[in-house]
């Protein structure tokens, strides 16, 4: 198996990302690995760390006030799952749960925003980054208001 | 553009495109929650060859018309298989037909797919919601002649998993004949292990080759609209991109007006249309 500094640079995440820091932020990171129903992260906890999944499917769900939660997204193979480590108050606004065998690099929160406030150029990188992932859901979430497939064909 | 060269048969059509053949119900299954599939046969026991993508006007007598995609098998044009969801009036009546019950076709009408111009390259098919219904016929025509083309994707969206249309064929199309069959719902409970999400994200994650990919996409409108533009910005080309426009229909051959779209009457030149010629007319709310 690659190490995680040699994956890195392949994930669309850090796509550009110039090689010493890929270097950098992978000191933050180990590899881990969810079983399905096993949970990444659940509502309200500190959000410390953020995942790249390598494999499998993690399902984003909320808790509605009655009956059982509601998957709001998923995130596979090639996306990220977390923002809440770089945004105060850095609890997590989700659960976060594996459907499938799951393997990801999960970044310690703490060692990255560590690296991010030493060094801007970090710092820039992964805020950009970041921002499109936020901005992609939100599109998407935007877009799913309009309720695209219940009107009839 | 015109209607798909060598669809309909002239033997098989009535003189008069306004007098409904009669069709009996063969079987009547019930798909979904409000979405039911019918398989017809003529009275008259003479088969009515279709293109993929080609629709009727089915009529429950005493009901109405509505024009209904067929979502059948080109390959066997003996029987006639329609997926109608239970919108209103006449698809009521339509989706109540139990087997024995005689409805009125008129068609099939409007243009095809022409999937077989893909040929040699990718073939993407994108669909959200009953818009699977239409594209059916297309996958299966792909199917029956896969070797023609390379990597087939068939990406699907659903508003709940129990709206996913057609579930054993879209395992038989992955197991059987390398489909790269992908659900996406847009609202999944607890239970739901797959993908939750929309259609344009699978899209966007590609896994064909963009400039020589033939893209299919039926769905409801605004559906299609953005999944047009994420195959666009993958690259696929205009000419290379078509859509089912399905808007109000009454006559089905050019007379009456009621589909027109500027230029274009949808029934004669549609439902089918190249996004070369669609993309300056979806951007105009008042279309
Ligand atoms: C080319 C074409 C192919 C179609 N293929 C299928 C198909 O395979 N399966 C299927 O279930 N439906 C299909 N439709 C849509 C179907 O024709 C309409 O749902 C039907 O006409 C509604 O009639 P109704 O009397 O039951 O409902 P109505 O009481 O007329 O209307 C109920 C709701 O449906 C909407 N509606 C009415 N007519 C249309 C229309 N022509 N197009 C879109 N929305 C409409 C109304 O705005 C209203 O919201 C197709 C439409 C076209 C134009
Ligand atoms: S439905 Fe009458 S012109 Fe098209």
């Amino acid at each position: 198996m690659q190490t995680i500094a040699e994956y890195l640079p392949q994930h669309p995440f850090f796509a550009g990302l110039p090689e010493p820091l890929v270097a950098l932020v992978a000191g933050c990171a180990v590899n881990v690995h969810f079983h399905p129903g096993q949970h990444l992260f659940h509502e309200g906890e500190p959000a410390d760390t953020f995942y790249v999944i390598r494999h499998g499917r993690v399902s984003l769900e909320v808790h509605a006030p009655a009956g059982s939660p509601v998957v709001v997204d998923s995130a596979h193979a090639d996306d990220v799952v977390g923002w809440s480590w770089l945004v105060p108050p850095y609890r997590w606004l989700f659960d976060a749960r594996a459907t499938e065998e799951t393997s990801a690099i999960a970044f310690d929160g703490a060692c990255l925003r560590d690296k991010c406030d030493t060094d801007p150029a970090v710092g820039y990188a992964m805020l950009q980054r970041v921002v499109q992932v936020m901005s992609t859901r939100l599109h998407s979430a935007r877009i799913r208001l309009l309720d695209v497939y219940g009107a009839p064909v | 553009m015109t209607a798909v060269a060598g669809a309909g048969s002239r033997a098989a059509r009535p003189r008069d495109p306004f007098l409904p053949r009669p069709f009996v119900v063969r079987r009547h299954r019930q798909d979904t929650r409000d979405t039911w599939t019918l398989v017809l046969e003529p009275v008259d026991g003479v088969p009515m060859p279709f293109a993929a993508g080609q629709f009727t006007m089915m009529q429950a007598f005493g009901a109405g018309e509505a024009p209904i995609s067929i979502s059948g098998d080109p390959a066997r044009p003996a029987v006639l298989e329609h997926t109608i969801r239970n919108v209103g009036a006449v698809t009521r009546a339509l989706v109540h037909a139990a087997p024995g019950a005689e409805l009125g076709i008129r068609g099939p009408f409007g243009t095809g797919w022409e999937v077989s111009s893909g040929r040699g390259g990718d073939v993407v098919f994108v669909a959200g919601g009953i818009g699977l219904a239409p594209l059916r016929p297309a996958v299966l025509e792909v199917c029956a002649d896969r070797a023609s083309y390379g990597r087939v994707l068939l990406l699907y969206g659903a508003r709940t998993p129990e709206d996913i249309l057609f579930g054993d064929d879209l395992r038989r199309w992955a197991a059987d004949h390398a489909v790269d069959v992908q659900v996406t719902v847009d609202n999944g409970q607890h239970a739901w292990q797959g993908r939750v999400g929309l259609v344009t994200q699978l899209v966007e994650r590609g896994g064909f080759d963009a400039v020589n990919t033939l893209a299919l996409v039926c769905g409801p409108e605004v559906m299609m609209r953005y999944a047009a533009m994420a195959l666009r910005a993958r690259g696929v080309p205009p000419a290379r991109l078509r859509l089912s426009m399905e808007r109000n229909m009454k006559c089905g051959v050019g007379l009456c007006g009621h589909c027109q779209l500027r230029e274009y009457f949808l029934c004669v030149d549609g439902p089918v249309l190249t996004y070369d010629v669609l993309e300056p007319l979806m951007a105009r709310a008042e279309l």
